[in-house]
């Protein structure tokens, strides 16, 4: 009935009906700068695939990748690309060797499939359209690289920077953009162009560098962009190694729809005496589906909008109002009103009580219904709910205690332990966040017996041996996930499902092939120390008489239905079948006789007589 | 239709110390009514008192004994007449003998359906079991126990025993309670039996399973171990939420005389073109399409069909790993158990022996499900052993669901041990948080666990199934209020706040609450940044509101000035201090600061009138020149300020105005020195819009010189 009336799901919404502010503010203007200088087209080096591949080559296809995670990922964002150190040039200022590229419109937009299509063609027409030249020249007072970055702060002046982040991408090979340069000309344009850097900062606006290096020359930061990125120390030391790994994660990221950092309610926790504490509570775990379905005309691929009629069963008249709700009870129809329902749920008037607390060894693993809920303090209403709240978090931590509360929610009221989650750091940043996990526990009416299903009767029900289980303890030791995360899998499903749009949308021929990573490591499991402690367990347990499948144990079912068709076949036998069917006399037999044929050639034997007798024709190729 | 049928007989303990529950024990079983006649209508149900002053049941007429013992309904379908028989159930004065009412109502059973009958049959009895059976007319009442046992057995009846103990029973005889328990117990290890003990109204109330679903697999196959080791299991569901009823919705268009209408509404949908609104298109005409940025890609399920991901039925072992790398909030749905397929006796011990050795170990496995052929997706899951601890029961394993990648969002907070001092408990507070997360205790070590999820009945199912029965005697009813067992549920235990008052007091006076009046609009913080990039300025902000916070006790004025004009502009100044005039001690790098700021195209013509005066002052306070030096630097860096703003018109008025300036006013030196310098004016080279060409420029002070000379 009410799949999710509180919402807490809620926040996957479908893209169909955003909500326009939380948009808003989420989103992101970036524009890729791309330097084009002959340089990036004649330094190589080594490509995914043993390949040499040029600068220029794998700064387009980090781009293309960046674009079509983009366009899954978070698809209001607004992208620009600009080539810099260019022969042509095209942008509204109209200044020399930049060239924007668009598809369609010009300046920022949404990336759609037109422009990832035509930005992944683009290297076959570079040299011909838009050219590779270079831009900073002695003698010749052309500055490319401030050039370019005043056209990429122009495109980023729409929208204000507070409901939006604007970056640039800056992707170049050239650690020393004035090094051809001398004297006060190189001195003037360093400053000027540091200057247009630090403007475009003051507004707001980061800029990435992106440095490509190769083997042979390091990227060298200290002659130009430590001073344009106001990088020193330790920053300074670590941006390189960083930005190889940046580059790479650009191009491996995974497709996920992005949500940004959200809370979507806030809750008080009373605990006694009036004592009551203030909590933001965040999604931090919800089933990822594929994004919402557009129904479409199929012969326009006009969208189509759904229109809900409510039609009386009896009468077929047109109902407008919001009906009320029945059941049929005692032969009666109960009528229930939406506020009655509603006051049937009022059980509490608090949204969290706090009830008690139990040790964490009486919250079983079959008790869970749905996803946990993060519980983070505020002070924002109530100046004093952070300290009570990590007091609490500390001594349950402390102590091994789980807190038990009712979430008074006025649609879907329950029983919900709260556990306190101790932050966890790795280098690679915050693992856990400190804070509590509220985790919805079933009622007795949710929980069903299904292990006495099977209570055995005659109490012979096997147990495992002191032998066996040592077997099973070796076995485990062999088959270890030592540094198993929740997270490590991606959904293949999903990733197919991306695979599977983008391919439609670009009109490629060939659809990726996405890996499935949860697949059992079959090399692995064949490795000789485990494949003998599977065989001493499997000893241990079945003796020698493992078998696999239902050849030596065949189920009930199975020979019941067995001696049915042998018995059919028996009778079928004293029939004329092809005759009888020439004859269009198969209706005159009974529908047994005529189940005698199915049974014989294992054909379903359900249906009414005449499609009993199609289906025979059917199979006789009549 | 009634494959799952079902036959229940209930003995209800009606004697005079179990008056105090029977509020709750009619609860229970009109619930189960109820249900029955919603969902298992053709379920049968018979009831019967013991501990009645009266006797009446066939038995006693056959055979005789069996007093006190009274059939209040033959068995028969469950209808409303029956629910109402549980609006009050008649109390009985007499100690209630349990094993005389489980023959009853097993004969009742028997003679029945005989041995026919295939559906299942159950007994169902609820008593304190505190009074002395009586003893019997041969052997030992051990004896007896067993022999009912084994008919039960035979008959293939189940006994569900709920006792009612703890703070319900009262005084009682402790050798006749052990007595009765044992031979409580004693069913249990003999036949298809089960005991359950209740020691609060509230689980009293949860202590009945009052909807019988017929369980289904999910899954019957191979939990595949590796290539070579295959065990046959069988997946159920072990927990999933219970809802209301499912509604219809109520039209009252028929006229109320038609005894036939439905008073069913249909939902109709219809498709119609967003451009062309008056065009319905027929769903066959339908099309699905996916959202790729802003444009919709159209898929036919046909094509769809042919490149989705299709992963085969099977249920395969990744591997083991420490119980510890997978937390508890990571489970994600309601939970399923993996059960050894009944009567292959080797995979029951394979089961167990993975469980066991998982529970010895601290270990999990980790599983990939695909349950059925055909599956949208692959499933990724975590076995968690669950030992039996009654002989007749399998050893089976708990899988919950865990997540991908996709599903986890990382956000990130700030540490706690990060947060101002302000927020950190004093040893004396973090002491009475610890005292009452010790004393606020729900399992208390020598009573049964308060609000156990398996004892503890839904509120709300509760008062929507109560309703219901309210309704159907009078459509007006109006919303029963919440029963004082139920609100246990939802309200801290009075009792158990009584007896904790000094732990909860002391609480309340360590810590100290404020409402925050002064409420921001909370947009500031909700807009909090993305995950991953800069939790450190969180933090800081967070420090910001605490520190405001603290401030607002003190003095509210200066709080309100300090955070809430601008948030930002206040973070900024931090790093580097912002520039608004230009100062006496640093004017040339407050001009170029001036200069640099862009929030504004003002703050350059500020800049540059800021500067002028200051050289101006500087040169008209120079005593014996000694801030020429001063003046220069300035007007050095106003004429590059000038170039690089493409204000050459500023410097080059300024500068012949300077000049006039000196001369005027006996100050030729400066002129001189300015010539020394070899300042210029600026020209077109320099900046476009200079109308002084380059000759000119360089001749400026020379011809000045001469006019001096």
């Amino acid at each position: 009935m009410e799949l999710d009336p509180d919402e807490i799901f809620g926040d996957d919404e479908d893209d169909s009906q955003p909500n326009l502010q939380e948009r808003e503010s989420s989103k992101e203007y970036v524009v890729y700068i791309v330097d084009a200088s002959p340089k990036m087209f004649s330094t190589t080096c080594p490509g995914e695939d043993q390949n040499d591949q040029t600068h220029f080559q794998m700064a387009i296809s980090c781009i293309s990748e960046s674009l079509k995670n983009r366009i899954i990922n978070s698809s209001y964002d607004e992208v620009a690309i600009c080539f810099f150190n260019t022969r042509e040039k095209k942008n509204l200022q109209d200044i020399n060797g930049v060239f924007e590229f668009s598809a369609g419109e010009d300046g920022l937009g949404r990336p759609t499939a037109r422009l990832i299509k035509e930005f992944d063609q683009i290297e076959e027409s570079f040299v011909k359209k838009i050219g590779s030249q270079y831009g900073i020249v002695p003698g010749s007072r052309e500055n490319s690289l401030y050039n370019a970055l005043w056209v990429a702060q122009a495109l980023l002046r729409k929208g204000s920077a507070k409901t939006a982040d604007k970056r640039m991408l800056l992707f170049t090979n050239e650690d020393d953009p004035f090094g051809t340069l001398k004297g006060v000309t190189k001195l003037d344009m360093t400053r000027t162009t540091l200057q247009r850097a630090k403007d475009a900062q003051d507004l707001g606006i980061s800029i990435e560098l992106l440095p490509l290096s190769n083997p042979d020359r390091h990227f060298s930061m200290s002659h130009f962009y430590a001073d344009m990125l106001g990088l020193e120390g330790d920053a300074l030391a670590d941006f390189i190694p960083s930005s190889i790994e940046r580059l790479q994660d650009m191009k491996d990221q995974l497709r996920k729809r992005m949500f940004k950092k959200r809370r979507y309610r806030t809750y008080s926790l009373s605990i006694a005496n009036g004592v009551s504490i203030q909590l933001s509570a965040y999604a931090l775990l919800r089933p990822t589906v594929p994004g919402s379905i557009t129904w479409l005309d199929s012969t326009s691929n006009l969208p189509l909008k759904t229109e809900r009629s409510l039609i009386c069963a009896d009468t077929g008249a047109l109902i407008q109002e919001a009906p009320k709700q029945f059941l049929p009870y005692r032969n009666q129809e109960i009528k229930f009103s939406r506020e009655e329902i509603s006051q049937i749920k009022r059980v509490s008037t608090t949204q969290l009580c706090l009830l008690g607390f139990k040790p964490l060894s009486c919250l079983k693993d079959y008790h869970n219904l749905k996803p946990s809920t993060f519980l983070f303090p505020t002070d924002e209403e109530m100046i004093g709910s952070t300290k009570i709240f990590i007091a609490l978090h500390r001594s349950m931590l402390r102590l091994r205690r789980f807190a038990v509360a009712y979430f008074g929610s006025s649609t879907h009221p329950q029983l919900v332990a709260l556990i306190a989650q101790d932050e966890i750091i790795s280098t690679r940043g915050q693992i856990e966040p400190p804070g509590m996990h509220m985790i919805y526990l079933p009622y007795c009416d949710d929980i069903r017996n299904t292990e006495e299903l099977h209570m055995d009767v005659t109490f012979t029900t096997p147990r495992a041996s002191n032998e066996e289980i040592q077997k099973a303890v070796a076995l485990m030791k062999r088959v270890d996930l030592r540094d198993f995360s929740v997270c490590q899998f991606s959904n293949p499903a999903l990733q197919k499902h991306y695979a599977v749009l983008q391919a439609l949308a670009l009109e490629e021929d060939e659809i990726p092939e996405i890996k499935d990573e949860t697949l059992p490591d079959e090399e692995g499991m064949a490795r000789p120390g485990i494949v003998n402690a599977v065989e001493e367990f499997k000893l241990a347990v079945y003796g020698e008489k493992y078998e696999e499948g239902e050849s030596n144990n065949i189920s009930e079912a199975s020979r019941k239905r067995k001696a049915i068709a042998g018995k059919a076949a028996q009778e079928s036998a004293n029939y004329d079948w092809e005759d009888l069917a020439e004859n269009g006399k198969l209706k005159d037999l009974t529908v047994s006789e005529l189940k005698f044929y199915l049974a014989a050639h294992r054909l379903p034997v359900t249906g009414k007589k005449e499609a009993l007798i199609s289906r025979i024709l059917t199979h006789m190729k009549k | 239709m009634a494959r799952n049928k079902e036959s229940l007989v209930l003995l209800l303990d009606v004697g005079p110390k179990m008056h105090g529950v029977l509020p709750q024990v009619e609860k229970v079983c009109a619930m189960l009514l109820e249900k029955k006649l919603i969902y298992n209508k053709f379920d049968e149900v018979g009831i019967v008192l013991f501990g009645t002053a009266e006797t009446n049941n066939e038995l006693t007429k056959e055979v005789g004994g069996y007093e006190n013992v009274v059939v209040l309904e033959g068995i028969k379908v469950v209808d409303g007449d029956l629910v109402d028989v549980l609006d009050q159930i008649p109390r009985g004065t007499v100690p209630g003998d349990f094993l005389d009412a489980i023959v009853v109502g097993m004969d009742m059973l028997i003679k029945k359906f005989g041995p026919t009958n295939k559906g299942k049959k159950r007994l169902c009895l609820i008593t304190n079991a505190l009074s002395r059976l009586r003893d019997p007319y041969e052997g030992t009442k051990e004896d007896q126990v067993s022999t009912i046992a084994q008919q039960m057995t035979e008959q293939a009846i189940k006994l569900e025993c709920v006792v009612v103990r703890g703070e319900l029973s009262g005084d009682a005889d402790k050798n006749v309670m052990d007595e009765n328990d044992q031979l409580l117990e004693l069913f249990t290890k003999k036949t298809w039996a089960k005991t359950l003990h209740v020691e609060s109204p509230t689980s009293l109330l949860g202590a009945l399973r009052t909807r019988s679903i017929a369980p289904v697999t999910i899954f019957r196959g191979d939990l595949e171990v590796s290539s070579g080791l295959k065990i046959k299991v069988w997946v159920y569901k072990k927990t999933s939420e219970e809802r209301f009823p499912t509604l219809k919705k109520y039209s009252d268009k028929a006229p109320a005389t038609d005894k036939f209408a439905t008073r069913e509404i249909k939902v109709d949908y219809e498709y119609r073109s967003i451009q062309d609104p008056e065009k319905v298109v027929p769903p066959e005409q339908r099309i699905k399409g996916y959202r790729y940025g802003p444009e919709v890609v159209p898929v036919s399920s046909d094509a769809w069909e042919a490149v989705k991901f299709k992963p085969e039925k099977s249920v395969k072992l990744l591997g083991f790993t420490d119980a510890k790398n997978i937390l508890r909030q990571y489970y994600m749905k309601d939970v399923n158990i993996f059960i050894a397929e009944p009567g292959k006796k080797e995979a029951v011990t394979a089961v167990s022996a993975l469980a066991r050795a998982m529970k010895e170990m601290n270990k999990v496995a980790i599983v990939r499900c695909v349950w059925r052929q055909g599956q949208a997706g692959v499933a990724i899951g975590v076995l968690t052993p669950n030992v039996s601890v009654k002989e007749n029961i399998p050893d089976s394993l708990y899988f919950n669901l865990l997540p991908f990648a996709e599903d986890v969002r990382e956000f990130q907070f700030p540490s706690f041990k990060n947060l101002p001092a302000t927020f950190q408990p004093t040893e004396e507070q973090q002491e009475a948080a610890d005292n009452l997360v010790m004393m606020l205790d729900l399992a208390p070590p020598a009573k049964q666990e308060n609000l156990k999820p398996d004892l503890t009945p839904n509120p709300v199912l509760e008062r929507f199934y109560h309703f219901l029965n309210l309704k159907a005697k009078d459509p007006d009813a109006t919303v029963p209020s919440l029963d004082e067992a139920l609100k246990r549920i939802a309200e801290p235990d009075t009792e158990l706040l009584s007896q904790n008052k000094s732990v909860i007091d002391e609480f309340q006076r360590c810590f100290e609450l404020k409402e925050n009046l002064k409420k921001k609009k909370s947009t500031r913080s909700f807009k909090e940044k993305p995950s991953g990039s800069d939790d450190e300025k969180e933090v800081i902000e967070d420090h910001n509101e605490g520190k405001t916070l603290m401030i607002t006790d003190d003095i509210t004025a200066v709080k309100v000035e300090n955070s809430d004009e601008k948030p930002y502009s206040a973070l900024t100044t931090n790093s580097a201090a912002i520039v608004e005039k230009i100062g006496d001690i640093t004017p040339v790098q407050d001009f170029e600061a001036m200069l640099s700021r862009r929030d504004s195209p003002d703050w350059i013509a500020k800049g540059i009138k800021g500067l002028k005066s200051k050289i101006l002052e500087f040169v008209e306070d120079s005593f014996a020149g000694n801030n020429y030096n001063k003046a220069i630097e300035c007007l050095v860096a106003l004429r590059k300020g000038c170039v690089l703003e493409q204000e050459p018109k500023q410097y080059n008025d300024f500068v012949q105005y300077l000049c006039r300036f000196c001369r005027g006013h006996d100050l030729n030196d400066f002129c001189e020195l300015l010539g020394l310098k070899g300042m210029t004016l600026i020209t077109k080279s320099e900046a476009v819009d200079s109308d002084v060409p380059d000759e000119e420029a360089r001749s400026f002070l020379v011809t000045k010189d001469g006019k001096v000379e």
